[in-house]
């Protein structure tokens, strides 16, 4: 008998402070298993952003820093200026990316900084006790939309991974989901590729994670799958967005 | 050797010659000197990086990221710039960060205009910031300054690992005075212990802000303020003119202790013993100094292109043991010499 | 086969939803945390590893 699965290395033992069924765990592991792959761990300084991946720090056996709510594109691209040759990892939810980090998203993407971020799109803020995301449905009820988001009131989701493709700068943009196993392999296999072209100075990496949230969508996980395939993704397409040099026209 | 050198761009010079190649800042009046400097000089450098931010938010969490991996960083902005780095700053702070923040101050609130003023200096010394923090505060009045101050400040920041801020009205920024460099200014500070690297053959080094439980943050917030505590005690910096024998003493900083001091000059002339006191370091406040001069002094007369900020200080300092009067100017108007004197006079 | 470490369960139930030969169940008594863990049932266990793929808490070792 040989072990065929089981924790990467550079994720620690310490138990997730996740709620059940919640993604966050594991794309930790996802991006644990790359950097262990592809032998970048003392290389990695991992950010952590304002969310319920506040302590993602508490999980990994690397160079950690903790930043404000949105800010940590910016924070990225000092870390990476400062040390070009360190693989800096910018993990950030749909509020800290898509609502107060926006400006520092679209920009560090623009100027294609040679870093990886992984996005965890869940349409809604955990942390704070579920309140609308700028990536929360239409009709999707929310602690700040009570009545379902409406439109006429709040606009429309954010498709961040499509926004960020119309800038030439990105090497690399894909949204992937975690309902079953073809995409949780795929989900993989897009962090890893992320990974290895910021490791190869290729440029901007993007990856948009479609994630569960049973406690604030109200729902068992096991339920939350079926949400995730039947309200989140018709609204955000998978796939690859840009896979190109900077500067390409695709 | 000195040169002729705008106090913009002497800055800019200081900074580089004290081994601080990376900026990040944003187009604001009237401080674009210092970010066109960085950008002609920082490619130029090995290891140097300049980036025009997208705003003074993103800028101030560059500089975070730069200081985390120890190397050396810097921002300039103007005061509404640097309200929108109030948050960085809190976080610098209670990360424990080193940095220099250069506000060429200009006329507010809002968006006021572009004149020189001295109305940040609540928001440098209070903290503009949420939470319980300090930052070190400089105040040059020379360009010769403007590049002692922006090393000293360098200096400071690595040495408490607080982010360090150097306030200078804006027509300092724009006036050429001589100033001489070093060839270099050495880094004197080891940062291997926290910096982040790359955890390659250590454990990995955390720089956070956060600490959830209630004893937790109140041991760490008192680590933090036994650190300011040791600053008050060391780092005070003022200079003074003929405060020996003074019966009026003026306290003011920057361009306005410029003014005063012709204005010392003259009234010892017209048989007036007055002095002042040059506040360098605005934090930490010299409240010894002007504690003991206010023993003999008969009254304080604190200057300030404001309406009135750092005469709470003064007035703090004094203790009571003397009156201190105040005279300002706002919107950009510098007190002349003659105002000064006919303000003092009406207290004589 | 695999293994689970109760302790770092949360009793989710992905891996029993995911699980193509039905080998893994709710258990019916609770973990230290109060939780209903997953339990192998010691059947017919192919290691595809999709349990361990989606176990949110990186708590299922799979073994060939």
């Amino acid at each position: 008998m040989q072990k065929v699965f089981g924790r990467p290395t550079s994720l620690n033992d310490r138990p997730f402070h996740y709620c059940p069924g919640c993604g966050h765990g594991i794309v930790h592991r996802m991006v644990a298993e790359s950097i262990d792959e592809l032998l970048l761990a003392d290389r990695t300084i991992l950010i952590s952003p304002v969310g319920c991946s506040v302590f993602a720090y508490w999980y990994f056996e690397t160079d950690n820093v903790q930043a404000a709510h949105g800010r940590a594109p910016a924070v990225g691209t000092g870390l990476k200026r400062a040390l070009p040759d360190s693989i800096v990892i910018s993990y950030q939810g749909d509020g800290d990316l898509a609502s107060s980090g926006m400006a520092e998203i679209v920009h560090a993407a623009a100027r294609g900084e040679n870093f990886t971020v992984v996005f965890i799109n869940n349409a809604i803020y955990g942390m704070t006790g579920g309140q609308m995301a700028p990536t929360t449905l239409i009709g999707q009820t929310s602690s700040t939309s009570p009545y379902g988001r409406d439109p006429g009131f709040a606009g429309y989701p954010i498709h961040v991974s499509e926004m960020l493709a119309t800038l030439k700068a990105p090497r690399y943009i894909e949204r992937t989901a975690l309902n079953n196993v073809v995409n949780l392999t795929r989900t993989k296999r897009a962090v890893r590729k992320a990974l290895d072209l910021q490791a190869k100075g290729e440029g901007f990496t993007f990856v948009e994670v479609l994630s569960m949230c049973p406690t604030q969508w109200g729902v068992e996980p096991t339920e939350s799958i079926e949400w995730l395939e039947t309200r989140l993704m018709p609204e955000f397409p998978l796939g690859v967005f840009r896979d190109a040099r900077p500067g390409e026209v695709t | 050797m000195k040169v002729l050198m705008k106090g913009n761009e002497a800055i800019g010079e200081a900074a580089i010659r004290a081994g601080c190649t990376l900026y990040f800042g944003y187009p604001i009046t009237p401080q674009n000197e210092i970010p066109e400097y960085m950008s002609r000089r920082l490619p130029t450098i090995p290891g140097g990086a300049y980036i025009q931010a997208e705003t003074e938010v993103a800028a101030i969490n560059m500089v975070y990221g730069a200081a985390c991996t120890g190397r050396r960083a810097f921002t300039s902005s103007s005061s509404p710039g640097v309200s929108l780095m109030m948050e960085g700053l809190s976080y610098l702070a209670g990360a424990e960060l080193p940095c220099l923040v250069v506000n060429m101050m200009r006329g507010g609130p809002g968006l006021g205009n572009i004149n020189p003023e001295q109305a940040d200096y609540f928001q440098a010394v209070k903290g503009g910031g949420h939470g319980s923090y300090r930052l070190i505060v400089l105040a040059p009045w020379s360009v010769q300054e403007m590049a002692d101050l922006t090393v000293l400040g360098l200096d400071l920041a690595d040495k408490y690992r607080n982010p360090v801020m150097l306030v200078a009205e804006g027509n300092l920024g724009q006036m050429m005075e001589p100033v001489e460099f070093q060839d270099s200014y050495p880094q004197p500070y080891d940062k291997s212990g926290w910096s982040l690297t790359g955890a390659k053959g250590r454990k990995g080094h955390l720089i956070t802000s956060i600490y959830l439980e209630a004893d937790d943050m109140e041991r760490y917030i008192h680590k933090l303020y036994a650190k300011y505590a040791e600053i008050e005690q060391t780092e005070v910096r003022f200079e003074e003119f003929q405060t020996d024998d003074a019966d009026v003493i003026i306290v003011a900083y920057g361009i306005v202790s410029r003014v005063s001091r012709i204005v010392v000059e003259t009234l010892r002339e017209q048989g007036v013993k007055a002095g002042l006191i040059r506040p360098i370091t605005l934090w930490p406040f010299p409240k010894d100094v002007i504690r003991r001069r206010a023993a003999h002094a008969r009254f304080f007369l604190t200057c300030e292109m404001s309406m009135g900020q750092m005469v709470e200080d003064v007035m703090l300092s004094v203790n009571g043991l003397c009156p201190v009067h105040f005279y300002g100017r706002s919107g950009g108007n510098v007190p002349s010499p003659a105002e000064i004197i006919a303000e003092i006079r009406t207290h004589l | 086969m695999i293994v689970i470490n109760e302790d770092r369960c949360k009793g989710c139930a992905l891996c029993v939803r995911v699980c193509p030969t039905d080998v893994i169940r709710i258990a019916t008594h609770l973990n230290a945390k109060g939780y209903y863990p997953a339990e192998y049932t010691g059947g017919k266990c192919t290691a595809c590893k999709a349990c361990g793929l989606i176990c949110p808490d990186v708590a299922i070792d799979v073994f060939k």
